[in-house]
């Protein structure tokens, strides 16, 4: 266990002392979510339905920038191959970076999330809602982006192919995150697509983490 | 849970094998039936012209990769039934020196040190640098190092990491005339202490029990 807080230790003080990487993916989704309202104009009920999709797909956007700084440094220093080589279950490192993705990039953007959606004219009650889907949705994006970025280890132009190996894998989290802040807002019942961000969550948990430690050992052999 | 091993428990005899390896690279056959036999105490100078298979051999022996035929073995047993245990006793350095840019030389060492389950107080990892001739650099970011000094920090990352079975590639690389004395008379006192070490280097070196394979 102490190897995971390692791991998690080390990611976020390697962050810290390069911080521009992080903040850009953080300024990516800010900027985007602004756009839409400056170059929609002042139609608040407009604003107010298209607001989920555009949070959440910005969301997923901007995770993705921040995917391939999840193994590519240090596949390429050869600290990767150290870890592969620590007597460390290579499941608990790799849970542990993909922990330290989300508490840089999927957290923050929770966190962010009701004061852009402020700009959205979204009421309270669903301010509240676009929080609890990205609690709960961010860190299957994580989750689902390591898959992407242990295989595209060692390829070139592997960004833009991790790209299209993981956006259509985001799909399901993006039509049930937005899907239920829409429905809050026309007073459906959201316990269900809470359920199912959940559900999806626990799968996620359950296997993705040998996946990526099994891509990963691949990548390094 | 970690087995530290004591100075006492570290006389007894160790033996990596290798038997009938071969490795494929690509569509080449690098090498084939190769046999090896490392006992404590003694080193293997693994020698070659570029490009023949040497680093394949290494990163074979430490579990990287995957041999075509053959096996290697860790005691009696080959080092695919317990990679955990086989990880913590061996220690191999790359020719990518896999520190951390951002990171100061003593986080590198104290942070490779937890990952490698080794009890390494602050005290322990400074003198270790100072000893290797880091003193009033141990707080620079690693990126602010020479390239013989960073070789300077694995090589106290050598002395702090309590393996006995050393897997070193290009050890000798960039390291200045002092420097690669200080770090064979670091391969020699680890020998001493019944530690194996297998090597690769286009350069003469001069060490007790010293078994070359040329491939």
């Amino acid at each position: 266990m102490s190897a995971l807080f390692t791991i998690i230790h080390r990611d976020l003080l390697l962050v810290m002392r390069r911080k521009s990487e992080v903040l850009t993916a953080l300024f990516f989704f800010v900027v985007v979510t602004s756009l839409f309202p400056l170059g929609i104009g002042a139609d608040a009920t407009l604003l107010r339905k298209i607001a989920p999709g555009v949070l959440w797909v910005a969301a997923l956007l901007s995770t993705l920038l921040g995917l391939h700084r999840m193994f590519a440094a240090d596949y390429q220093d050869g600290a990767l191959e150290q870890l592969a080589l620590a007597p460390q279950s290579m499941v608990l490192l790799v849970t542990g970076k993909i922990i330290a993705h989300w508490l840089v990039c999927g957290l923050p953007l929770v966190l962010l999330a009701p004061l852009i959606g402020i700009q959205f004219d979204l009421d309270a009650n669903s301010l509240y809602v676009l929080m609890l889907t990205l609690l709960l949705g961010t860190p299957v994006l994580s989750l689902l982006g390591s898959i992407g970025a242990a295989l595209t280890l060692g390829v070139r132009g592997g960004s833009v192919l991790m790209s299209l190996l993981i956006l259509p894998l985001y799909i399901p989290v993006l039509i049930f995150g937005a899907g239920a802040v829409y429905a809050n807002s026309v007073g459906l019942d959201i316990s269900g697509h809470f359920s199912l961000l959940g559900a999806l969550l626990i799968l996620a948990l359950a296997f993705i983490p040998w996946v990526s430690a099994a891509a990963v050992k691949i990548a390094i052999e | 849970m970690t087995d530290n091993f004591s100075p006492i428990s570290s006389k007894s005899e160790l033996v990596l094998q290798a038997c009938e390896l071969s490795c494929v690279r690509g569509e080449r056959q690098l090498f084939s039936n190769l046999n090896l036999r490392v006992v404590s105490g003694s080193c293997l100078h693994v020698r070659g012209e570029n490009g023949v298979g040497k680093t394949s051999l290494l990163r074979l022996l430490t579990g990287l990769s995957k041999p075509e035929a053959g096996q290697v073995l860790w005691g009696q047993q080959s080092i695919t039934i317990d990679p955990l245990s086989y990880h913590r006793e061996l220690l191999f350095l790359g020719h990518r020196d896999a520190l951390k840019e951002d990171l100061t030389a003593l986080e590198n060492l104290l942070m490779y040190a937890a990952l490698d389950k080794v009890p390494l107080s602050t005290e322990k990892a400074l003198s270790a640098l100072w000893h290797f001739g880091l003193r009033g650099r141990e707080t620079l970011p690693v990126n602010c190092l020479s390239a013989g000094q960073k070789r300077r920090v694995l090589m106290a990352r050598m002395s702090t990491r309590q393996a006995r079975l050393w897997i070193l590639d290009e050890p000798l690389n960039a390291l200045d005339f002092n420097a690669a004395h200080e770090l064979q008379n670091l391969m020699i006192e680890h020998l001493d202490h019944g530690g194996l070490i297998v090597f690769t280097s286009h350069q003469e070196v001069k060490l007790p029990n010293l078994q070359v394979l040329d491939l």
